[in-house]
């Protein structure tokens, strides 16, 4: 059943509902290499939700392939194909009649493993998701919104698919409890390695989660698609542009921390901010605006100064 | 003796035999009711029982599987319902007389009559239950692999539980209370003894105590019915609360 990141490729994938004017996905045509994260984000009407429900085929292709590792999602039995895939969706879907453990285990069961084999593995995607393995006694009902989305990964990590597809996950929780689930699903990906597809709505959402991000504009067209750092410093066209935002200057700051910089000796800077090597450049620059500072000291997680940075150096 | 008689006093069971209580009818003779447990009440009570589980056990038969055709295929929803609701309407006194003539007086009459008006509530509530599966939990089934039968076994069905669970209540209470007139056309049940003492002048001890054992039967059922619904579905309670 388990499996290595498979890589997904959208050979001019289009969906075409009858009756409408423009196709909702419009020659879609990307490859999203395996054990990467990417975003589809995008206004609505982008058919971003639309692409990412032809790979599990939710909704049918209406012209073009999508591929799996090579096969295409056309030529697969559909619950096969289906029970390979983690889906993860923003009102979690969460089986309300079952407890937590018995939620996680329905992919594992339908493919006939055990009891005893859903009660080990439970108990495992719990600790991965950052949860309390008491937990698996519990109802949808007695968990919040945060634990229910961490509920909903652990069940679609369950049969350890190569492929997830998560259709903005935490879109309806709260924002403080988003940037940190936001951070778990990050380190939690850095373990697992899956090929994820990852619907957003959230520019900063995207630009902190995706290795790749694809734009999609109004009729289902593919705007660009590319890391974030290139997709704000390059924007391909006035509409990316727009869309990432007039501030894309200081989110590509956001994309990078003081590790990445040269440091200059830490000597003759007393009484200057000091700041871990994991900062990103955008808070060092916003702190140093915020205490009229031009120099900041980088420090290792002892606090000993190993070097310093001036503002000119962050916005270098 | 004679005084009595002259007087036109009520002609009751066991005349002359039995205590004041039940020479002069009053509303509960004790010793009536032990003495006649074995051979009336008891007996009486057991029939009941009986005529009411095999009606709402078919009843329930039935209603299931009308209603998963019903849920499966819309288009058979409103005739089906129709239907039940057509039947409910009946008076259970007209239609056990317009069944005998096609079933004779027996008990099939009698549980026809008594299955045909547990429908409506199972029919409908199944149906209710079915569709009140939270769409995000079908999407996630859906997108998770089930196939259509394991969504509905797995998923739509523990879903509509607490729902079908409230139908029988009703049903089953409303079967045990109705199932009293079926001693209409045969000498069974709870209504047997009603009627006797409706005959013997109003007797009162045997309508009260008959009467009485019809609703303390009627809340034992219910009750059962709720601790089967409890032990069924802990999770319909802290939905509930949540």
């Amino acid at each position: 059943m388990a499996s290595e990141a498979a890589e997904l490729v959208f050979d001019e994938a289009t969906k075409q509902y009858a009756g409408r004017a423009e196709p909702a996905v419009d020659h879609l045509s990307l490859t999203v290499p395996a054990g990467e994260i990417c975003v589809l984000v995008g206004p609505s009407g982008g058919g971003k939700t639309t692409a990412l429900k032809l790979v599990n085929r939710l909704i049918e292709l209406s012209s073009g392939d999508i591929r799996i590792d090579g096969t295409s999602v056309k030529a697969q039995n559909l619950v096969q194909l289906r029970r390979g895939i983690g889906y993860v969706i923003q009102q979690v879907g969460l089986f309300p009649h079952m407890n937590v453990e018995a939620n996680i285990g329905t992919v594992p069961r339908l493919y006939g493993r055990s009891k005893a084999w859903v009660h080990t593995r439970s108990q495992e995607l719990l600790e991965l998701v950052g949860l309390d393995v008491s937990y698996g006694k519990l109802y949808p009902a007695q968990l919040s919104g945060g634990e229910r989305q961490r509920v909903g990964l652990a069940r679609a990590l369950a049969a350890d698919p190569p492929l997830m597809l998560m259709d903005e996950p935490f879109g309806a929780i709260d924002p403080i409890v988003r940037a940190r689930l936001q951070d778990e699903f990050l380190r939690l990906q850095r373990e697992v390695r899956k090929t994820v597809v990852f619907v957003t709505h959230d520019i900063d959402e995207a630009i902190k989660v995706g290795d790749r991000i694809a734009i999609l504009r109004e009729g289902g067209r593919l705007a660009q698609y590319d890391p974030p750092a290139t997709i704000l410093e390059h924007p391909a066209d006035d509409f990316v542009a727009e869309f990432v935002g007039a501030d894309r200057a200081l989110k590509a700051l956001a994309l990078r921390t003081l590790a990445d910089l040269e440091l200059r000796p830490p000597a003759g800077v007393d009484g200057a901010p000091r700041l871990s090597a994991e900062t990103t450049l955008r808070d060092a620059l916003s702190l140093l605006l915020a205490e009229k500072r031009d120099t900041l000291l980088v420090v290792d997680h002892r606090g000993n100064a190993v070097g310093s940075l001036t503002k000119d150096d962050l916005l270098r | 003796m004679s005084i009595v008689l002259a007087s036109g006093g009520p002609v009751i069971p066991s005349f002359g035999k039995g205590s004041s209580c039940e020479i002069h009818n009053g509303w509960f003779c004790a010793g009536w009711v032990r003495a006649h447990w074995g051979d009336t009440l008891q007996p009486a009570l057991i029939q009941h029982v009986e005529l009411a589980v095999v009606a709402v056990a078919i009843g329930f038969v039935l209603a299931s599987a009308l209603a998963f055709a019903g849920f499966r295929f819309r288009l058979l929803d409103p005739p089906i319902g129709f239907l039940a609701d057509f039947l409910y309407t009946i008076p259970s006194l007209a239609l056990f007389q317009l069944l005998v003539p096609f079933t004779g007086v027996t008990e099939t009459t009698v549980e026809i009559a008594l299955v045909s008006y547990t429908l409506l509530i199972l029919y409908r509530n199944m149906i209710e239950g079915l569709r009140s599966v939270p769409p995000d939990a079908l999407e996630a089934a859906r997108g998770s692999g089930f196939t259509r039968l394991q969504t509905l076994l797995h998923v739509e069905l523990p879903l509509a539980l607490p729902a079908v669970i409230a139908g029988l209540r009703i049903a089953t209470v409303s079967t045990v209370s109705i199932a009293t007139v079926a001693a209409l056309v045969i000498p069974k049940g709870l209504g047997q003894p009603i009627f006797i003492a409706l005959e013997q002048d109003v007797f009162k001890t045997e309508i009260l105590s008959a009467g009485g054992l019809a609703v303390a039967l009627a809340l034992c059922a219910d009750g059962l019915l709720v601790l089967t619904q409890r032990a069924l579905t802990p999770w319909a309670r802290l939905e509930r609360s949540a």
